[in-house]
């Protein structure tokens, strides 16, 4: 790495860290914010020249801060100041290594925790603690943020300010939350992460089906919430199904965009990295036995990931673990996928009376219909198929989800054409 | 005379690096590595799983099994083990059988990535 990439990989590295100190100290975003960007710009003169600190982290906390209370010093003397800490000079000497000891062990953890907190809050709605998210702890710009969500700069900007002054407005305490709290924030910080991923990895709209930068961020603030709580099973397994689910980008579209299903990707593309990773962490979570959806979800992943082929899947399993998740978690979609696994094990008639009561609540949801027309058309039912794909289309969120509909649509055609050639 | 060199990173940067710069760095190191084997001087080669994947042991009568990396750092890295067991249970089984005949300490279990069993040539 150059210099400047190992600062900007530093910086990004630091900044869940370093805000979160700041917005301890200064107890307001965009004042936070302020100071952590003046932080890196002294950052980018500084280090280059003096070299890297011993502690970046460190080092960008008590610059940040320090620039934050001259800038309190200068707008206003009457302004009531956060305690001083005896600080010392504008930068620290990488000598100090006790400032950097007592930042690191102390407050560490709270920082982030408050940190990802503030984003999560319940009064914002998850389109809001999303792109606040991305924004205050990953550290992206608007722009590439609108650019995510395929909306113009504009619109994210509005979003980001809004979700800003809702917080401000409901008055978000920024001590730590007791315990209790805490475990109820903890689940909406994990449905935040899981949401981001599935933006990625389904994209809602446009012609990026696969939107990778999103899916990385979201495994890197998995990892963070991981280390934070390593003892918590379901963000074990959280991690273990966006590395497992992540493991398979590339094998997902072929070279025209069109989607892969599971059952026809080249395996040897699947990142066995990845994949390995995320069966350790499954191992490691089904040892508390405290099973909850992230881990069955995870489990389920895992089950395909180990299959050598589509015809090696362990089908029973995969049913028997909807099943649970079908208990944990219960919903339409569930059951929807567990139809999938049933039509391997009983075959296409199960499965489409499996499904057919769940119409009422899935009959907006483009998968119902993909898999209903799929089970038709191995029942021979070509016409009731069509139509089902037909409605699928209709309800595609992608370029790649109607095209790969209009493929069944195709072969269906084909299959009625009068001058076929049977083979 | 063996070594052992032990590989620090902060790994915030380290998982930061993009897959391109991951292969394009291990390319050259795999080229010091062939040097290396070809002096005769290459042992085994491991590239440990992120530390999220670790699971710790405190030693004693009652062995302690606690998830997480060892982040102790008034405590120093005294040697290593390398097991090749069928699960993690097993692994951690064996490492409780190590731990209760050490009054002190912590061993630390972490999956390896990436291993290279190659030994040295004398």
């Amino acid at each position: 790495m150059s210099d400047m990439a190992w600062i900007d990989a530093t910086l990004t590295a630091a900044r869940p860290q370093v805000l979160g100190a700041l917005l301890r100290y200064f107890r307001v975003l965009d004042a936070a914010e302020d100071a952590f960007q003046e932080a890196c710009l002294r950052a980018l003169k500084t280090w280059p020249v003096k070299g890297p600190p011993r502690d970046p982290a460190a080092w960008l906390i008590f610059v940040g801060r320090n620039f934050a209370l001259d800038e309190l010093r200068r707008r206003s003397k009457q302004t009531e100041l956060p305690a001083d800490e005896d600080m010392g000079t504008d930068e620290p000497e990488d000598t100090q290594t006790e400032l950097a000891e007592r930042l690191d062990a102390s407050h560490y953890r709270d920082d982030i925790l408050r940190l990802l907190f503030v984003c999560c809050h319940p009064e914002l709605p998850a389109s809001q603690q999303v792109a606040l998210a991305l924004r205050i702890v990953s550290g992206l710009t608007v722009k590439e943020i609108a650019h995510a969500f395929l909306v113009s700069e504009s619109a994210m900007e509005q979003r980001i300010t809004r979700a800003k002054a809702r917080i401000t407005a409901a008055d978000v305490p920024f001590d730590t939350p007791g315990p209790p709290e805490r475990a109820a924030r903890l689940s909406a910080v994990s449905t935040m992460i899981y949401l981001l991923f599935n933006e990625g990895y389904s994209a809602s709209g446009g012609n990026a089906h696969v939107r990778v930068p999103l899916c990385e961020e979201a495994i890197r603030l998995s990892r963070l919430l991981l280390r934070l709580f390593p003892s918590e099973a379901e963000i074990m397994g959280l991690n273990a199904l966006l590395l497992i689910q992540h493991a398979r980008a590339s094998a997902r579209l072929d070279a025209d965009n069109n989607i892969v299903l599971l059952e026809d990707q080249d395996r040897s593309l699947w990142d066995r990295g990845l994949i390995a990773e995320g069966l350790a962490l499954v191992e490691k979570a089904l040892r508390h036995h405290r099973p909850g959806p992230y881990q069955v979800q995870a489990a389920i992943a895992a089950v395909h990931a180990q299959a050598a082929s589509a015809a090696q899947t362990d089908w029973a399993e995969i049913d028997r673990l909807y099943q649970i998740l079908e208990v944990l978690q219960p919903s339409p979609v569930v059951t929807l996928n567990r139809a999938v696994a049933v039509s391997k094990l009983s075959g296409p008639a199960e499965a489409l009376a499996m499904i057919e009561p769940l119409a009422a609540k899935l009959s907006g949801y483009f998968y119902f219909w993909g898999l209903k027309g799929a089970l038709l058309t191995q029942l021979n039912r070509a016409e009731d198929a069509r139509t089902a794909f037909d409605k699928a289309i209709s309800l595609a969120n992608t370029a790649a989800e109607a095209a790969h509909i209009r493929l069944h649509l195709d072969r269906l055609q084909k299959d009625s054409a009068p001058n076929q050639t049977v083979t | 005379m063996l070594y052992s060199i032990l590989c620090y990173e902060s790994e915030a940067l380290a998982a930061g690096r993009t897959k391109q710069e991951d292969d394009a760095m291990m390319v050259r190191i795999r080229n010091v590595q062939q040097k290396l084997k070809v002096e005769g001087k290459l042992g085994p080669v491991a590239r440990l799983m992120p530390t999220t994947t670790a699971t710790h042991i405190r030693a004693g009568k009652d062995p302690m099994v606690v998830d997480g990396p060892f982040a102790e750092t008034k405590e120093q890295l005294l040697g290593f083990y390398v097991l090749d067991c069928p699960s993690l249970e097993e692994a951690i089984e064996a490492a409780k059988d190590l731990a209760r005949e050490k009054p002190h300490g912590t061993l630390e279990i972490r999956p390896i990535a990436v291993f290279n069993a190659v030994g040295p040539s004398k």
